[in-house]
């Protein structure tokens, strides 16, 4: 939350607002291991952002070229030598998963520490406030600049610094639908207009979020549109990091001059005000952990530059677990680092993590690259032929989810007797055995019709001695497919034939 | 009204009311969520403006866009339309038997068959073309007048006993019994020997005297095996398939009264690609039979009714 100063609510602790204007955040430049810290994982995200779909990746000649693609259009996701069917959308569910816990795993042993560095909301404000200090300057200047009258020279910095907000957001928006389309294509044709008018909104829109949220919202959105900071709150507990003041080592604050003059000894704190100056969402972290803290750990650089200043030991603001303060506070020795990291909580969230990485992992390898599924027909179940034979028919997917044409054979395992045909064939021509030709990464879909001659012969047999054809079933057969090339492969689907009741009367 | 004052435990103003000991904290909105709650409500007006929205006594109100669930609609099949022009086009131009030549074209008028047939035909043929006593099953291999796809075709286009359509199929099979030919033992004697022949029933004296009244009366149309006969759209009667039925009760009936199934004749009613793409699915049902040789024009020569 905003800082609350009780001397200035007095001063106006008559009126009642139902709405409050935000108050606008000037954060001071720091360096620091944190900045700097802050700054590769900057680098490191907005060059995944911007880098990933313009890496190749050769797939053949009958699937795209690009590593990353969700191919909506095709239902297809490619990620470098993984492709996933609509039908495998459980990998991506599993990821998902994954994700969540991973922010689980993240949150219980440093804290917020996703708000602070990794969040696209916070890596985007952090570069929008890069792009303040760049036109309008530090801290200081910016707040001049806010309370001077709107002359020329404003006008002229606004419009240039908010021009480079709109290129940053447009760039930004405009990234995204990369991920969605051959991005070399889809470049040429959204600059000659030719790209899908979705391409278009979508940027628009993203442009526009990135622009209002990074450029104004701000901390705004973490604190009162984000669930995360809520979720958090319970997420977190008393062994997770969090950036904390020492309070019973700062307080009571004052000056280094004071600290000559006073009667009792004040704390380490000199009340320098330089971790509100950087904080990039405005708050003290000297009242406590706070909703408004995404523990970006800034303050602590500025905290511990201060102290340096002074000659007194780092650390007044630093990552610290509730534990380790109540210990710190009676003289005890902080647990150590890894122990605080590797504990019951995070261990198991590891765990699960790993397991169903581990899982999803094995899965991918065993998966197979073709699949036969089979649909009987319920309307007619089956059809009396003249020669009083009964015919059944199926609807049949083959599968083919390798990146060349294949050749696949389609077979009847059990029901003796029996021969296909499909519904581009002569019922003459039926067989046991087909070939189908499935282009590549494609569904084809069939039409299979099965004549069992044998059956309708033997019906009142079969009904005779139905018990004891019972351990296989009534009329039990599967279709399997097999690819007779070198990779080969195999799968079978297990289905009934229908004869008339009554054994085809 | 009691004064304002920080709360001790959030350090955060009251806004002063108080009731029971019972005080609210000052925690404003920030102002920017009441401008967009103003967007929203601007937004609303100008969606009620602009897209139906006020019921009124038969419909809502228009809106200035003019947007309509139904427009959109056809809009949509307008743009599905264009999309399949060139098929469409490709698939008037060719005949049926072209069609039936042709694997891609084939497909495609299989699959449009599918479409057209759950519009038109499911009424009598069923869902899955499986027919029901009177309306025949166009899945098995047992055709009145010929499987193959250019007969089908014709039937199509022409119907079934169609009054006021010349090449319509055109039988009629006399009421034997209802019109005094034969009695009602002779009757009974015939659908026993139509029993023996479809394999239902053994010989005896009754199916001899009838395969006698059989040979007088039948065969020419029927054969004289009762193979059937397609140029008068007689059925097979030595097959298991029956139209109406193959029990006695069935059989005295159709012997007795006669049968005169129709259907439309839907070269009047559909489109030519329509009924070409109906033709080719029926075809494909899995019973579809191989054209003939010489593609005669038979159908022309269907004598109007038979003895």
């Amino acid at each position: 939350m905003t800082a609350h100063d009780p001397k200035l609510r007095a001063d106006h602790s008559n009126e009642i607002g139902l709405y409050e204007k935000r108050k606008a955040v000037f954060p001071k430049a720091i360096n620091g291991p944190f900045r700097r810290f802050k700054w590769l994982v900057m680098i490191v995200c907005l060059g995944i952002y911007w880098g990933t779909p313009w890496i190749r990746w050769d797939r053949g000649p009958y699937a795209p070229d690009q590593a990353v693609l969700i191919d909506l259009a095709h239902r297809r996701f490619f990620m470098f030598d993984i492709e996933i069917w609509p039908h495998e959308f459980y990998f991506v569910a599993g990821l998902l998963i994954m994700a969540g816990i991973g922010l689980f795993l993240v949150t219980s042993a440093v804290g917020r520490a996703w708000c602070g560095y990794a969040c696209p909301q916070t890596v985007w404000t952090d570069l929008f406030q890069h792009v303040d200090r760049f036109i309008d300057g530090d801290r200081n200047a910016q707040l001049r600049l806010q309370k001077a009258p709107w002359t020329a020279a404003k006008i002229g910095k606004r419009a240039l610094k908010w021009s480079i907000y709109l290129a940053i957001s447009f760039a930004t928006g405009g990234a995204w639908i990369f991920y969605f389309a051959d991005a070399p294509t889809l470049q040429y044709d959204f600059w000659t207009g030719a790209a899908d008018p979705v391409a278009y909104g979508t940027t628009f829109i993203l442009t526009m979020t990135t622009f209002i949220f990074g450029g104004f919202m701000r901390e705004q959105v973490c604190v009162y549109m984000c669930p995360w900071p809520r979720i958090q709150t319970a997420m977190l507990d008393e062994k997770s990091l969090i950036v904390t003041y020492k309070d019973w080592r700062g307080e009571p604050r004052g000056s280094v001059k004071s600290a000559v003059k006073a009667a009792t000894p004040l704390g380490d704190c000199i009340d320098c005000m330089q971790c509100v100056a950087v904080c990039p969402t405005g708050i003290d972290i000297r009242e406590g952990p706070q909703i408004g803290c995404i523990t970006c750990a800034l303050c602590i650089d500025a905290c511990d530059k201060a102290m340096a200043d002074v000659g007194r030991p780092r650390g007044l603001i630093d990552y610290c677990t509730l534990v380790d303060a109540e210990k710190e506070k009676k003289g005890e020795e902080p647990t150590p680092v890894l122990k605080t990291i590797f504990r019951p909580r995070t261990l198991i969230y590891l765990g699960v993590w790993s397991a169903i990485g581990a899982a999803m992992l094995f899965m991918l390898g065993q998966r197979a690259r073709l699949d036969i599924s089979v649909a009987k027909d319920r309307n007619p179940e089956f059809v009396m032929l003249s020669d009083g034979t009964v015919r059944n028919a199926w609807t049949i997917k083959l599968r083919n989810m390798e990146e060349r044409p294949r050749t696949f054979r389609v077979a009847l395992d059990g029901l003796e007797g029996a021969a296909m045909f499909t519904d581009e064939m002569d019922a003459a021509a039926a067989k046991r055995e087909l070939t189908f030709r499935v282009p590549a990464d494609t569904t084809r879909r069939l039409r299979i019709y099965v004549i069992d001659r044998r059956r309708a012969e033997h019906g009142e047999h079969h009904r005779e001695h139905g018990e004891g054809h019972r351990e296989r079933g009534h009329g039990e057969f599967a279709f399997v497919l097999t690819a007779p090339d070198d990779e080969g492969g195999m799968d079978r689907s297990e289905t009934s034939f229908t004869l008339p009741e009554g054994g085809g009367e | 009204m009691s004064k304002q004052r920080i709360d001790d435990a959030t350090g955060v103003e009251t806004v002063g009311h108080e009731w029971d000991g019972i005080e609210e904290l000052n925690n404003p909105l920030p102002r920017w969520w009441l401008w967009s709650f103003y967007a929203c409500i601007a937004f609303a007006i100008a969606y009620c403006v602009v897209y139906p929205a006020w019921p009124m006594i038969d419909k809502a109100t228009a809106g200035t866009f003019g947007w309509t669930s139904r427009g959109q609609l056809d809009q949509e099949m307008k743009a599905e339309a264009t999309r399949k022009a060139g098929l469409m086009a490709e698939l008037d131009e060719a005949s049926i038997g072209q069609i039936a030549a042709d694997p891609r074209l084939r497909r495609a008028a299989i699959d449009g068959g599918r479409a057209a047939f759950k519009v038109n035909c499911i009424q009598c043929h069923g869902n899955g073309a499986a027919g029901s006593a009177g309306y025949p099953n166009l899945n098995d291999d047992d055709w009145l007048w010929g499987g193959d796809v250019a007969t089908i075709h014709q039937t199509l286009l022409h119907g079934i006993r169609q009054p006021g359509d010349d090449a319509t199929r055109m039988s009629q099979m006399p009421a034997f019994g209802r019109d005094g030919i034969l009695d009602a033992a002779q009757v009974q004697d015939v659908v026993s020997h139509v029993r023996v022949i479809s394999g239902q029933e053994k010989p005896s004296g009754a199916s001899q005297r009838g395969a006698e009244i059989f040979a007088a009366n039948c065969v020419a149309c029927h054969g004289g095996s009762g193979e059937g006969g397609r140029a008068f759209g007689a059925p097979r009667l030595n097959d298991a398939i029956w139209l109406y039925g193959g029990d006695r009760k069935t059989l005295t009936q159709t012997v007795t009264n006669a049968r005169y199934g129709v259907m439309p004749a839907w070269g009047a009613r559909l489109d030519p690609v329509t009924v070409k793409m109906l033709a080719t699915y029926v075809h494909s049902l899995g019973g579809g039979e191989e054209a003939p040789a010489p593609a005669a024009p038979e159908a022309a020569a269907a004598p109007a009714a038979a003895k």
